[in-house]
């Protein structure tokens, strides 16, 4: 289930009906550790949907995230193996909480081990 | 179909389908470049391929070099090729690599004779390629019998999200015509190559496209190299893409639903039959990825780009396909076909798919590329190892 889902409905057109036109951020899939910012965002309240589900989702970013970069959707302990496209992209090298830019500073890959910041 | 677009091309000797009809120069080595650009600019409408190797390759290596000329002159885009070398032995064997074609080649060497003799000799031969390309004429062709190459660079989180999605449609509808496409970016399958491995047809594919993947790995990972920054790149990390596994999947996303049909080794020509999604084992750069695949025989490239890589190819066509507004924006020239309103919900998938299928066509029937009209003729080879 989307952790910060707060429009969730089974009738995604009606749904859609009512908001705004253009998302701030995209997530492949519902359930994803990351989301992707389509535009520039400052620290603040952010709107987006996830592309798969078409469902909408509130986030407050803690760091400004350019287009294209990503921030947490949930708190994620060190180590926590992040899921984008609804599969294993990398792991966390530090905690990082809802709402934070997430970059090389604190995601890895776990396949290629000499590959890190 | 009644609506399918009327799509033309060069029908070569050997049944293969061109959108091109070049006259090229090719040198077989790099000591061989001066002469075959000479040439180039004595005679208008021929196109020379200077290149950076050829000399003391041994082995394997060599023998990716050779497949890599001979492929390139036996692309259906080219109409007729002039062979320049330093000596006869190897040049003699790329003409003969090419001559099974039936189009027209000759070869010329320089030793014995000098540049101004050779440039000379060729030009002479250019001129009568050139004039008899002229006269060729485009015919009706099937959408299944032109070979499509893909593959992405420059990539960052809307490649994955927009410009891949998007090219994955006209892979699906490319097939579903009946025709063959190429993709390959061995390294850049990390994370993801479960997911090629599980679509390939066949057990035979499948261990096929496995060994290649897994020996691909190998290499890299003997180096013991940092390859942060190398891949992924500098500019997908400005991009925003994290590691080589987020960048794998998006890559995928470009490869479409159907299943995988082969593996080809760099630079294999392209066998006829089975039609359908090919896997190449190539290097994940640009401009060497899409010189294996123009010599494999694909004769259309499609290019979802995040940061905006310029690269072209001297006889394919690279059509750019971006979804990243920034980029749009900023390098506007570059450019074939824009669906960065795919992330701002302006139209779904399929319509995008819509846009890029117009301009591939219109593409095929003639229309110069971004990257054409503006001199992109990256022309680089694959070197395996050190020459002798």
């Amino acid at each position: 289930m989307p952790l910060l889902s707060v429009t969730t409905t089974d009738n995604g057109e009606d749904d859609r009906m009512s908001q705004p036109d253009v998302p701030q951020f995209l997530l492949h899939q519902d359930g994803d550790d990351v989301a992707v910012a389509v535009l520039d965002l400052v620290p603040g309240a952010v709107r987006g949907a996830s592309v798969k589900e078409r469902t909408w989702y509130d986030v407050v970013i803690s760091d400004p995230v350019p287009l294209g970069h990503k921030f947490a959707m949930v708190d994620m302990p060190e180590g926590h193996v992040v899921r984008k496209y609804g599969l294993p992209i990398g792991a966390t090298t530090r905690a990082v909480t809802r709402g934070e830019y997430v970059h090389t500073h604190n995601v890895r890959s776990v396949r290629w081990l000499t590959s890190r910041a | 179909m009644a609506d399918q677009p009327r799509l033309t091309g060069f029908r070569r000797p050997d049944g293969s389908v061109g959108i091109r009809n070049h006259v090229v120069i090719l040198p077989v080595d790099d000591i061989s470049n001066a002469a075959a650009e000479a040439v180039a600019k004595v005679i208008p409408g021929t196109l020379a391929l200077p290149h950076g190797f050829g000399r003391l390759q041994f082995g394997e290596d060599l023998e990716l070099t050779f497949r890599t000329l001979i492929g390139t002159g036996r692309n259906a885009n080219v109409a007729a090729v002039v062979v320049i070398g330093i000596e006869p032995n190897w040049t003699n064997r790329v003409v003969e690599g090419i001559a099974s074609t039936g189009k027209p080649v000759a070869g010329l060497w320089i030793e014995g004779t000098g540049d101004l003799q050779t440039i000379a000799d060729a030009a002479r031969i250019a001129q009568r390629f050139v004039q008899d390309a002229t006269e060729a004429v485009r015919e009706p062709v099937d959408r299944g019998e032109i070979i499509l190459s893909i593959k992405c660079g420059e990539s960052d989180t809307t490649t994955g999200l927009g410009s891949c999605p998007t090219v994955s449609q006209a892979v699906d509808r490319w097939v579903a015509a009946g025709g063959s496409v190429i993709f390959g970016e061995t390294s850049e399958l990390t994370g993801g190559e479960h997911l090629i491995a599980d679509r390939c047809i066949d057990d035979a594919c499948r261990a096929a496209f496995q060994a290649t993947y897994d020996e691909c790995i190998r290499v890299i990972e003997a180096t013991g190299a940092n390859l942060l920054g190398s891949q992924p790149t500098q500019g997908n990390i400005a991009g925003g893409l994290t590691t080589i596994e987020e960048k794998a999947l998006g890559n995928i996303a470009k490869t479409g639903s159907v299943g995988v049909v082969g593996v080809l080794a760099p630079a294999q020509l392209l066998p006829a039959e089975p039609r359908g999604l090919w896997f190449m084992d190539t290097s994940s750069a640009a401009a060497e990825c899409v010189t294996l695949m123009a010599a494999a025989g694909a004769v259309v490239h499609l290019f979802p780009t995040g940061q905006g890589n310029v690269i072209g190819n001297p006889i394919e066509p690279v059509i750019k396909v971006t979804a990243n507004p920034k980029t749009v924006a900023t390098m506007s020239e570059h450019v074939d076909v824009d669906v960065s309103g795919l992330l701002r919900f302006e139209y779904d998938l399929p319509s995008a798919g819509d846009r890029l299928m117009a301009i591939i066509d219109r593409t095929i029937n003639g229309r110069w590329t971004a990257a054409e009209a503006l001199g992109h003729r990256e022309y680089t080879f694959t070197k395996l190892y050190i020459s002798a």
